[in-house]
């Protein structure tokens, strides 16, 4: 098997007291679509807190494409190549796409300030060149129209659209998503779902996703991992995952049968 | 592996479709349209011709307007584009003015002065600035918000007293000093003289000195502005986790803020003391950051042009009181009394009456009354 982008190793997370992640393990293989998915306060998105370097958890470890990365900035582990999203929108709304998905390139630019300043040669060069890397991506997820408008002006759907841009536009070796379809409607559910798919078999990017969609999960993911309260319940395929009784019993209370035929009602949409 | 594929000029668009891109270049060109190309060549031309029509007293007024401009853009990208409120603009300003006076003074007054050349003093003036805005830096990183504007106050007290502490160099409170020569490339910018063949005044002189410095100034502003440096700030105002996570380091971007903010606040001090003449450390006082918070309010956040249309108006400010107490008979025009107010009373108030407008009437400042100008005539005669 290959080396793995990501092994994250028992992770525990805890903020005065309260346990957010209490032994948290698991690994990305290959270039698979990894779900993780729980109830509200699982502990989902302070995983990619951990993972981003905006959370230091106090025991396990995290490991990089082979390298911790505990203790590292924010902005190295970006430069690492890990790229994200967030839950709530965190776009420089008062950019404009360009400017957005320009900024997500802001570590390939390879200029200084100097040159910066005067604009010489070298400034000018890379950010034509970094353009037009903007501009595959703008063609990718569809949003010519939107380039030069600020986004805060635009639409929540384009909107998340464009996050995802941004994270792309970084060249991440691993891409992670907070809810990219929370809040949309169905046929901008539907775009979007195309776009992690093309984004995991054409650009072969690794992704984590962490969805409350549970038809978009069970349709996309290679794998599932269930939390709740900040602990694992457990990690297999998605037909494995919400049949396990413990998966029912941290969303709906008691296992009953009726229980298990709501979820497999819910899950076949 | 791009410069191959890029040509070093842009090709231009084909004719009769002057807004067709056909390169990225293009798109990002500084003025990347017909109309930015002329009404900029337009009004630099205009800006040229200004001092053949207007008189001295005028003029001078208007050669500050030009030489605050320059401060107003560095207060700008710290605080417009980084979003790094400070208050201590003032205290930048006066080590800018100072650095320049103890250099180029003159060397047998009675403060400290070494009479060396602009070239030296002017740069000099930046460089100091921009240290200190390098050691305050730091500060910014851990604070943001109100409480940076509060340890930025304290910039300024500190500064006033220091200033009014070392006579050697400053003169002191109530007696001041002198500011550096102006004297470029052989021209003595402080006396009426002759440039290009043109009999000017001194006036003249200085006005025409000013407004190349800010032509300078401007377009380096710009160009920090347009770049992936400009951009880091932009997104270190808006969302501080979010740049952090992307790969922008906020600790190096918020003292490049404040280092490139002071570098402008220097070069500004030292060249607008340098024309005033005699100054004095009370000078430096939180009045001066007010003011410069004042012109980048009005004139438009985060815009280099609109850090110029407010520099200039708030500097023609004292003038415009002045011209409407002189229509008003209710205020006079002296301290001695006569009106129910008298003109500084009612400059105090109008400045009061004009953050305050703006700050609700019209966020974006004097910018965004351009661009409801620009845009109603772009669609005239449709409304959209």
């Amino acid at each position: 098997m290959t080396e793995s982008i990501l092994e994250v190793t028992d992770v525990e997370l805890s903020f005065a007291g309260v346990k957010a992640l209490g032994g948290v393990s698991f690994d990305i293989r290959g270039h698979e679509l990894f779900a993780i998915i729980g109830p509200n306060g699982a502990g989902k998105t302070s995983i990619f807190n951990v993972l981003s370097g905006v959370y230091r958890p106090q025991v396990g470890e995290v490991r990089f494409a082979g390298e911790s990365i505990l203790g590292v900035a924010p902005h190295r582990i970006a430069e690492r190549g890990l790229a994200r999203t967030f839950q709530n929108i965190e776009l420089f709304e008062n950019l404009d796409v360009v400017d957005n998905l320009m900024l997500g390139r802001h570590h390939h630019l390879g200029y200084g300030w100097p040159s910066a300043v005067a604009w010489l040669g070298k400034a000018r060069r890379a950010e034509v060149a970094n353009r037009r890397r903007v501009e595959e991506i703008i063609d990718f997820l569809e949003i010519e129209s939107y380039r030069h408008l600020p986004v805060g002006m635009l639409p929540y759907g384009v909107q998340k659209r464009i996050e995802l841009g941004r994270a792309l536009a970084m060249e991440p070796r691993l891409l992670l998503l907070d809810e990219p379809v929370a809040g949309m409607n169905g046929e901008e559910t539907e775009d979007m779902a195309r776009f992690i798919l093309d984004i995991r078999d054409e650009l072969q990017i690794p992704m984590i996703l962490v969805e409350h969609d549970m038809g978009l999960v069970m349709d996309l993911a290679d794998r599932v991992m269930a939390m709740d309260f900040g602990v694992p319940i457990t990690i297999g395929s998605p037909h494995e995952v919400q049949n396990h009784p413990d998966v029912v019993r941290a969303y709906l209370g008691t296992v009953d049968d009726a229980a298990t035929d709501v979820i497999e009602e819910v899950s076949s949409r | 592996m791009t410069s191959t594929l890029t040509p070093r000029r842009a090709p231009r668009p084909p004719r009769g479709r002057p807004l067709l891109r056909t390169s990225y270049a293009q798109d990002m060109g500084l003025l990347n349209t017909p109309a930015k190309r002329s009404s900029t060549a337009l009004v630099i031309l205009a800006a040229f011709t200004v001092p053949f029509f207007v008189t001295d007293d005028l003029l001078l007024i208007f050669t500050l307007g030009l030489i605050a401009s320059v401060g107003a853009i560095g207060l700008n990208l710290v605080t417009g584009y980084a979003g790094q409120v400070s208050l201590g603009h003032a205290f930048f300003l006066g080590i800018g003015a100072y650095t320049g006076a103890v250099l180029g003074g003159d060397p047998e007054g009675s403060v400290t002065g070494y009479g060396l050349p602009m070239w030296i003093w002017l740069p000099a003036a930046g460089v100091v600035a921009a240290v200190a805005g390098l050691i305050v830096g730091p500060v910014a990183v851990r604070l943001r918000g109100l409480y940076l504007a509060i340890v930025t106050l304290g910039l300024v007290f500190l500064g006033e007293h220091i200033f009014r502490e070392a006579r050697t160099f400053t003169g002191g409170p109530g007696v001041g000093r002198r500011g550096p020569d102006l004297e470029l490339f052989g021209v003595d910018f402080a006396q009426a003289g002759t440039l290009f063949g043109l009999g000017l005044s001194r006036d003249q002189q200085q006005y025409l000195l000013a407004l190349v410095f800010l032509i300078v100034f401007a377009f380096l502003g710009r160009n920090i502005a347009r770049s992936g440096v400009g951009r880091a700030f932009s997104a270190v105002r808006d969302r501080d986790v979010a740049a952090a996570v992307i790969g922008v380091n906020l600790t190096v971007y918020k003292v490049m803020a404040f280092a490139m903010s002071s570098f402008f606040a220097g070069v500004a001090g030292a060249l607008y003391y340098a024309v005033v003449g005699v100054f004095e450390p009370g000078a430096f006082g939180l009045l001066l950051s007010i003011q410069y918070l004042a012109m980048v309010l009005i004139g438009g956040v985060a815009t280099i042009s609109g850090s110029i249309m407010g520099a200039l108006f708030i500097t023609s400010l004292p003038r415009i009181a002045q011209e409407i107490a002189h229509l008003f008979p209710v205020i006079s025009t002296s301290t001695a009394g006569g009106g129910i107010i008298n003109v500084f009373q009612f400059e105090a108030i109008l400045y009061g009456l004009l953050i305050i407008g703006f700050l609700i009437f019209e966020p974006r400042g004097l910018f965004g009354i351009w661009m409801r100008i620009r845009n109603y005539w772009k669609g005239w005669p449709f409304s959209y």
